[in-house]
């Protein structure tokens, strides 16, 4: 039978999926995928939780409306991050990392 | 009485905040004000003047008046105050009258000046500074205020500054100002020590009070040497700002300042600030011989060589410039011959100091011959060369009668001009005193150098023919600019009158009795001087004398070039040794070498690579994890 | 749900998230991800997260995607070949991701709540009936079905009135940054 260990667990490997993605590609597309993979698997954390936390017979929708904050703030936060993306083209006419390497020291 | 101290306090505040709000006004809203900037300072400048004639009319006597609390640490207290006495309403009178007139004149005279507002806001400035150096009752308060003095001279000489020789003239200003400065201040921190910090000049516990029975007195009776040293420390002061020999080098260059200025400041008011304080601590010079003598002759010194120099200069404020260096020279030798004249024996509060008289009918006749000069230089579209002037009698007849009446009194045209009384009196205490006959000598060959000096410059500038276009085509000056002058010229005849002196209270000197010698002695030299000047310049073209020496101003400037050039360079040097092998090295090297190093290494983290930073974000991460699951629970946290 | 519908979920989830990572071309990656959260809404709505499964299709699966597609396509970005791996990015990320999995793991292992099974966490509608105060959501719990989008509603309404309007600020926010973003550019041309 499923358990709340399966459910954090799938979680977990969605994360550490997107966090080896994050650090490994160079194309700053797909290290953005990589990042709200990341969030959906927090996401996918919360309402295992709030499914498991059952109060006066429901699961805690206080936990959901979490979730729901998480999407709107990472669907606002895809449309800036997109935006940049698009301005860094048109400056450096690339997506790599390597591209944007203003910042050494 | 609290009514009555409130009433005595009344005036003076007054005086000092006008000036002060208005320069606060102008400075803070000139953007807001514009033109009325100029009315602001024109009316406050005048109302100055009103209360100083209601004060000429209250008979206070010599009291220290308290205004505002400034400081108290412990024991220490220094106070705004007045010392309100016969000096402080005539040398008052002085100020405001002759602001109010350059003020007006200034009207006509800066009427295109782009930085007219500026200009009149320094103008307020300095009147803020100037009646808190007459009023000041105590040396504190009078140094605040002589540096206050300072400033609104460096920005009212440097008003042109877009002009190189305007912006040096002024920083040679205030940095000649410097040294004398200096020197005031450790005078003033000498009897600051000697009297248990008190300096007023009056009260209990003051100065005077302390010289005649307190701890003063056993100083000077028993460390002659230290009170000659804070004597001649605070003469310093009166060197700087009075512009005395040696360091007498600021003021002909100040003379690169708009022409009202040098009236007000240069010539009328803040230059004899040095003789008014020293007036103001007469009583000092008294108890200390040999700094009156170093005084006096200091003071001779100046008007000779100064008198010398100004009979080789071109510009026409140039030698007016030099001619007030040197009747400053005089004043000074009278601040010194009187103090030698009163040595040992303690007098009351002079009431007619030959130095004030002289002070006082000076800077009416001066600052009327600098306003004349102006409307001249206004005339002549700022030509100052005297050369290039020539026969403007016939076009500017009221400026010539007015320079014609000044010139008279500067030169002592005897019974009807006030020089002569001024000078008639300091060459009265020369010949007076014991051991001040070499200066009764010098004084004289001063007058003689004053009456060619100033027959040349009125010869070569108002008689003869034109020497150039702009000078055939000048024409009368506005009347705003005429009406100081007469007013001016008015005062310079009646002044030396003994009702009017008297009116003015303070003035006129107290011993009436005229020596023969004396007269016979400086009529002549007047009649030399003047004749000589008119046979030699009279319609000439060129100068028929050229001493270089002379014209080159004793080649002062170029001695000071050279001395702070060679002690400059060394100190420079040993400086610049201690800083390479100190500073450079152990201070600022080794850190730098250790922080470069550390830099270098930590610089390598910095690769500018998005993905070394997210490695080692989640290794952080990761770390942080390790450390609050793993080891703290473990180490029972 | 019978858990091999789950595990085929979760594999869908984890397997089209792998592929997000290895693909080359970028429009396999999107498409992928697409995919991947398609299995996560599945996750949601085996935990009785109706909702949420939905808005998970709606917005990521739905609308980021497509933005994400079009980008992709707007700045023409072609598959990254011949181009070989940072090899130190691949083992450093390869690396951190297994660290961190392993202690997840750890943890979820040893996290006793964990143990709890689904059929052991029941929902009890009658009794959540009897707490409701709103008829409409009474009447739906009584009537045996669980009216999630209604009690999130509710949730969002009443309790976190204050946050959702903060959240309408931040989208608006957004929405005025991406047009500053865009304008600047244009002037730059």
């Amino acid at each position: 039978m499923i358990t709340l260990s399966h459910y954090l667990i799938v979680s977990a490997l969605l994360f550490a999926l997107g966090l080896a993605g994050v650090v490994a590609r160079r194309n700053i597309l797909i290290i953005y995928m990589c990042l709200e993979m990341m969030l959906s698997a927090a996401s996918l954390t919360l309402v295992a939780f709030t499914r498991f936390h059952v109060t006066d017979g429901l699961p805690d929708f206080a936990a959901q409306s979490l979730v729901f904050f998480t999407i709107t703030v990472a669907a606002a936060e895809v449309a800036v991050g997109l935006a940049i993306i698009v301005a860094l083209y048109r400056a450096k006419q690339s997506v790599e990392t390597e591209a944007v390497t203003k910042l050494q020291g | 009485m609290p009514a009555q101290e409130t009433s005595h306090a009344t005036l003076p505040t007054l005086l000092l905040l006008l000036p002060f709000f208005t320069a606060l006004a102008i400075l803070l809203g000139h953007r807001l004000l514009k033109g009325a900037a100029v009315m602001l300072s024109l009316f406050s400048a005048a109302a100055c003047f009103l209360i100083s004639m209601m004060m000429l009319g209250s008979n206070t006597t010599g009291d220290v008046v308290p205004l505002l609390p400034f400081i108290e640490i412990g024991k220490f207290r220094f106070a705004i105050d007045a010392l309100i006495d016969q000096q402080c309403r005539g040398m008052m009178f002085i100020v405001t009258s002759i602001g109010l007139l350059v003020h007006v004149f200034s009207l006509g005279y800066m009427k295109q000046d782009a930085g007219k507002v500026r200009f009149f806001g320094a103008l307020s400035l300095f009147m803020f500074s100037m009646t808190g150096i007459v009023l000041a009752g105590n040396l504190v308060m009078m140094f605040v205020f002589w540096e206050l003095v300072g400033l609104s001279s460096y920005l009212l000489i440097g008003h042109w500054f877009e002009k190189a020789s305007a912006a040096d003239a002024s920083k040679k200003a205030f940095l000649t100002n410097r040294i004398g400065d200096f020197g005031f201040m450790i005078g003033i921190l000498m009897l600051f020590a000697a009297n248990h910090g008190n300096v007023s000049l009056a009260g209990a516990d003051g100065l005077r009070e302390a010289l005649t029975s307190g701890t003063l007195h056993d100083i000077a009776q028993t460390q002659g040497t230290y009170m000659t040293m804070a004597v001649l420390c605070l003469f310093m002061g009166a060197v700087g700002k009075s512009a005395q020999f040696p360091l007498h080098v600021w003021l002909p260059d100040a003379m690169e300042g708009p022409t009202p200025v040098s009236a007000l400041i240069h010539a009328a008011t803040m230059v004899a600030a040095g003789v008014y304080m020293l007036v103001r601590v007469a009583f000092l010079i008294e108890a200390a011989p040999v700094a009156a003598q170093t005084i006096a002759w200091i003071g001779g010194i100046t008007a000779l060589m100064a008198a010398l120099m100004a009979t080789q200069q071109n510009d026409i404020k140039r030698v007016l410039a030099y001619s007030t260096l040197s009747q400053l020279g005089y004043m000074v030798m009278a601040v010194g011959l009187v103090a030698m004249q009163h040595a040992g024996a303690h007098h009351e509060a002079v009431p007619g100091h030959p130095g004030m008289f002289h002070l006082y009918t000076h800077a009416f006749f001066k600052a009327m011959l600098f306003l004349g000069a102006g409307a001249v230089i206004y005339s002549c579209h700022h030509e100052q060369d005297m050369w290039k002037m020539g026969g403007l009698m016939k076009h500017m007849p009221v400026t010539f009668i007015t320079f014609a009446i000044g010139t008279a009194s500067l030169m002592g045209v005897p019974f009807i001009t006030s020089g002569f009384w001024s000078k008639e009196a300091i060459l009265g205490v020369a010949f007076e005193v014991k051991g001040g006959s070499p200066l009764f000598w010098i004084g004289v060959a001063t007058t003689m150098l004053t009456a060619f000096y100033m027959t040349r410059l009125f010869v070569v500038a108002f008689l003869g023919k034109p020497r150039t276009e702009s000078a055939h085509h000048a024409t009368e000056a506005p009347v705003v600019m005429l009406l100081p002058l007469l007013v001016l010229a008015g005062l310079t005849l009646i002044s030396a009158v003994p009702g009017f002196a008297r009116l003015l209270e303070a003035m006129t000197p107290h011993h009436a009795e005229e020596h023969m010698t004396v007269m016979i002695a400086s009529i002549l030299a007047l009649v030399i001087g003047a004749g000589g000047g008119f046979y030699l310049y009279k319609g000439k073209d060129k100068d028929p004398l050229n001493i270089r020496l002379f014209a080159n101003k004793f080649y002062w400037d170029e001695i000071y070039a050279v001395l702070v050039k060679v002690f400059q360079d060394t100190l420079a040097w040993i400086v610049a040794g201690l800083d390479r092998l100190l500073v450079d090295g152990i201070f600022s090297r080794l850190p730098a070498f250790l922080a470069g190093r550390i830099g270098s290494a930590a610089r390598s983290l910095q690769g500018g690579h998005l993905q070394a930073y997210t490695f080692l974000l989640g290794l952080g991460a990761v770390l942080v994890i390790y450390l609050v699951v793993f080891v703290l629970p473990a180490a029972g946290h | 749900m019978p858990p091999l519908l789950f595990y085929l979920f979760a594999l869908i989830t984890l397997g089209f998230g792998l592929l997000v990572v290895t693909a080359r071309n970028p429009v396999t990656s999107a498409l992928s991800l697409a995919m991947s959260f398609v299995g996560l809404a599945a996750l949601f709505l085996s935990l009785d997260a109706y909702f949420i499964g939905i808005i998970q299709i709606l917005v990521y699966a739905g609308a980021v995607m497509v933005l994400f597609l079009f980008i992709i396509m707007l700045l023409d970005i072609k598959a990254e070949e011949g181009k070989t791996f940072n090899l130190k990015a691949v083992v450093g990320g390869i690396v951190l991701a297994a660290i961190l999995a392993v202690q997840v793991a750890t943890i979820a292992s040893s996290y006793q709540p964990g143990k709890t099974r689904l059929d052991e966490a029941k929902l009890d509608l009658k009794l959540a009936a009897d707490y409701s105060k709103l008829p409409t959501i009474a009447n739906d719990l009584r009537a045996g079905t669980l009216p999630d989008a209604k009690l999130m509603g509710q949730s969002l309404f009443q309790r976190y009135g204050f946050h959702l309007q903060v959240i309408g600020l931040l989208l608006l926010v957004g929405t005025v940054g991406v047009v500053a973003l865009s304008k600047r550019e244009r002037e730059a041309n």
